[in-house]
């Protein structure tokens, strides 16, 4: 029970950080390695406007938004648009983005290991709470309803709304998207700033329960991947349920186990996912 | 074939050029050189699978820590000698890389790089659990009486074997099969290539040197963990120094490792906090300005001054 | 020619794509040194019967033999070796490499193999018999879009297959270019090859083809020879619209 339940919390932010791989991997086509990183920052300003302002951390994710959504879009206008229109093909532009992102990455946490070195340290909303005769952390609860909060938002945005639905056509077929008069380029680069928006603020909401440095988002951004590759590239209802698979799975090798195989027990899963399920858990076969 | 034999000569001048250097210099300069011989075979090892394919394989890391404490393991806990603990390394990380390749080289690059991006963090987890728990969490030791200039040798013993295996593979079948997947693969199904196969026997030579180079280095650090030998960094500096050289060109990667070698010491000495932004703007410069490497610009000069 | 042994031997293949079936039980037969030629309208499943051959990708069930052998669980590359050569709808030459080396991936990996001198020998003659005598050593990418048809028809030819299917490796060629293709197709027929075509060019389908089927809806409606099937009332209204 434990289990299911601290599974679940962490299943539910886990979900937040791949719906924003999955906005920038499954619509403007940019498998993002950089996606870590911004988890990262939103982590490292959470901790330090707490710090030195006292902010709370549930303040910072709207401070956060509007800067994070900002700087993706300026990311994928100055930095991947060049690639885009130099790759002659799909695999050239993976080829070429993975570079670059894994570019980005090593800028950003040098850039942050020269910001704050050590561990992202403090204290929120960690009082002991029991549901349902277990005893968490309200800090994971609070995270978790906001996780559910702005998924919600962010689903009914894709779903109810122009831009959405312009979001989603592109993501199915970028080409008959262009010829239904939907400028693909602007909404690519509209999808990869809520995506690396979306990020930014899981990072917040991560860093009020668990301990970040600086190097971390590699892992963050692996354990997205899978996620995403589980799910279903651009399948929202699939990155959920991997999401939550995931998220128990590593609290139940955590607890049974030991933690320091939360990583080779998210590597059963992706080779599991690789061999049996390539096209997502809920995917069709490719035609 | 006057060709061939030249090239082959060149080579043999090279090998033979590199192999004085220990009685040149010792001490400091050697140990760069020893530092640039290693990664000349990771490099020049790993651009022959990944150059042609395009699958970005960021394993390296992963192989060379099997190498390592796999050597160490062997001779400190069981009284294995150095030489057979080498070939029982570079036979393990062969069978994983052909498991690994199998498994995820028959789908898309993106599924393999992110495989391989956390593979030697991973086997680092699951090595330190089973020694904290199975084996007691002791130091392992590697003492030998090799010195700086042995392990160069080694090292470039194993560096000439990859350009020899190069110079072999662009002549054979497989290379000419790797060729046509890394330009069209669908084409190379349909004309009778085992593109599987192809793919997974190149990515298996890449553990198996990956995993020789590891060995060889192990009695250089005479004490080994986990964290060490398992390295996320090295895998992503062998990609940076294949790519900077240019990976179209079987000598392409060693004009990327030397001066990278150079360049990577002197800021590790001097400003050793600047070491992972550095990394970054590498990646960066050589997608955005020298995408094709040090190679691509020597013969888009070459092209200038002959129009 | 209609009494040479079965070569291929197609029985109830089907191939669904998720809830959407694109060949639905179809059989048919080609004989040694026929032409057969698939005809449909767009989106018939005529492609999806040629990939299914080649093994582009698998059966949902059925059986295709080539001369008694089973191709039906075999992988593209098992395919082509076995002797299926193809063409693609949508060309696919190697960009990267010369006019010559395009031929010889066909020649080096195809039914029959060859190595070397021989295979650039063979691949050699087979550009100077696809009309590309004088471009052997060009950039791929340089050429014309029917050169680099031939090239892909020269690179089919050069592993010398059993079988060879062309899917429709006349579209898109101007008319004195349709005229030198439909030659070069029938100078191959003289020569005893066994072709599989699937066209739109109706010209082409007559002066080719000595047999045809017809596909709707993934489903066998007409089978006979080209003046038969292309005056089959169920054909026309196929291509029509019913009502």
């Amino acid at each position: 029970m434990d289990i299911l339940i601290s599974g679940l919390l962490l299943g539910g932010t886990y979900v937040l950080i791949a719906m924003g791989l999955n906005l920038q991997y499954g619509v403007a086509r940019i498998m993002n390695l950089a996606n870590g990183e911004m988890i990262v920052l939103g982590a490292l300003a959470g901790f330090w406007l707490y710090m030195t302002a006292t902010i709370s951390p549930l303040l910072t994710i709207f401070l956060i938004a509007p800067i994070a959504f900002a700087g993706n879009w300026l990311v994928y206008r100055l930095l991947l648009v060049p690639l885009v229109r130099r790759a002659g093909n799909q695999g050239q532009l993976e080829v070429d983005s993975i570079l670059a992102t894994f570019g980005m990455s090593f800028v950003l946490v040098g850039i942050m290991v020269s910001l704050h070195g050590e561990y992202f340290t403090y204290s929120f909303l960690a009082s002991p709470l029991s549901i349902l005769g277990t005893t968490v952390a309200l800090n994971r609860l609070v995270a978790f309803g906001f996780a559910v909060v702005i998924g919600l938002i962010l689903y009914l945005w894709l779903n109810h709304s122009r831009a959405g639905m312009a979001v989603r056509a592109v993501s199915v077929d970028p080409a008959s998207a262009r010829l239904v008069g939907i400028d693909v380029g602007k909404v690519s680069a509209l999808a990869f700033a809520v995506g690396g928006m979306v990020s930014a603020m899981a990072g917040v909401l991560i860093s009020t329960f668990i301990t970040l440095d600086a190097s971390v988002g590699v892992i963050f951004t692996m354990k997205a991947l899978i996620i995403v590759i589980m799910g279903g590239v651009g399948d929202i209802r699939g990155a959920i349920v991997a999401a939550v698979i995931l998220g128990m799975v590593e609290t139940a090798v955590a607890t049974l186990i030991d933690p320091g195989l939360t990583l080779a027990a998210a590597y059963l899963i992706f080779l599991l996912v690789l061999l049996f399920k390539p096209q997502g858990l809920f995917g069709r076969a490719p035609v | 074939m006057t060709g061939e034999v030249r090239s082959l000569l060149i080579g043999a001048v090279c090998v033979a050029l590199a192999a004085a250097v220990p009685y040149v210099t010792d001490g400091y300069w050697l140990s760069i050189a020893l530092t640039a011989m290693m990664y000349i075979a990771l490099s020049t090892s790993w651009a022959l699978f990944s150059g042609p394919t395009h699958y970005i394989s960021l394993a390296s890391g992963a192989f060379f820590g099997i190498g390592g404490y796999l050597v160490a393991t062997g001779m400190s806990d069981y009284n294995q000698s150095f030489w057979l603990m080498m070939f029982v390394a570079a036979v393990v990380a062969t069978l994983l890389a052909g498991l690994i390749g199998l498994a995820t080289l028959r789908l898309s690059g993106v599924y393999f790089v992110i495989f391989t991006l956390g593979l030697a963090e991973m086997i680092r987890n699951l090595v330190s659990w089973v020694q904290n728990n199975f084996l007691g969490s002791r130091g392992l030791y590697v003492l030998t009486d090799f010195t700086d200039a042995h392990i160069y040798w080694m090292l470039l013993a194993v560096a000439a074997a990859v350009f020899l295996f190069g110079w072999f593979i662009d002549r054979s079948r497989l290379g000419f099969a790797l060729k046509i997947i890394g330009n069209e693969e669908t084409v190379a199904r349909h004309v009778g290539i085992n593109t599987a196969w192809t793919k997974v026997v190149l990515f298996m030579s890449t553990g198996f040197f990956a995993a020789l180079v590891g060995a060889i280095i192990a009695p250089r650090y005479s004490y080994i963990e986990p964290n060490l030998v398992f390295s996320p960094e090295l895998s992503f500096l062998v990609v940076i120094m294949a790519l900077l050289g240019g990976t179209h060109r079987l000598w392409g990667p060693l004009l990327g490792v030397i001066p990278f070698t150079l360049i990577w010491e002197a800021i590790s000495i001097w400003v050793p906090n600047f070491t992972t932004l550095f990394l970054g703007l590498a990646f960066l410069t050589i997608v955005y300005f020298i995408p094709n490497g040090f190679v691509g610009l020597l013969e888009k000069l070459r092209h200038r001054s002959v129009a | 020619m209609s009494n040479g042994r079965t070569l291929l031997d197609v029985q109830n293949i089907s191939k669904k794509f998720g809830g959407l079936v694109a060949v639905n039980g179809l059989s048919f037969t080609v004989k040694e040194q026929e032409v057969l030629g698939i005809i449909g309208p767009n989106g018939s499943g005529k492609t999806t019967v040629m990939n299914l051959i080649s093994g582009a990708f698998p059966l949902s069930s059925g059986s295709i033999r080539l001369m008694g052998r089973e191709l039906a669980d075999l992988s593209a590359h098992r395919i082509a070796r076995a002797g299926v050569a193809r063409t693609f709808q949508l060309v696919r030459i190697l960009p990267g490499l010369s006019v010559m080396d395009n031929v010889v991936a066909g020649a080096v990996f195809g039914h029959r193999r060859r190595w070397r001198t021989e295979a650039e020998s063979h691949a050699r003659d087979l550009l100077d018999r696809v009309g590309l005598g004088d471009k052997h050593y060009q950039p791929v990418s340089a050429l014309t879009y029917i050169d680099q048809k031939r090239v892909e028809l020269a690179r089919a030819l050069a592993g010398d297959p059993q079988i060879l299917l062309l899917d429709e490796w006349l579209a898109g060629l101007n008319p004195s270019e349709l005229h030198t293709g439909i030659e070069l197709i029938e100078s191959l027929s003289r020569e005893g090859r066994t072709i599989i075509l699937v066209e739109h060019v109706m010209d082409a389908i007559r002066t080719l083809c000595h047999r045809c089927i017809v596909v709707n809806s993934g489903q066998l409606i007409a089978e006979g020879t080209p003046a038969s099937v292309l005056s089959d009332p169920t054909v026309i209204s196929a291509y029509l619209g019913d009502d």
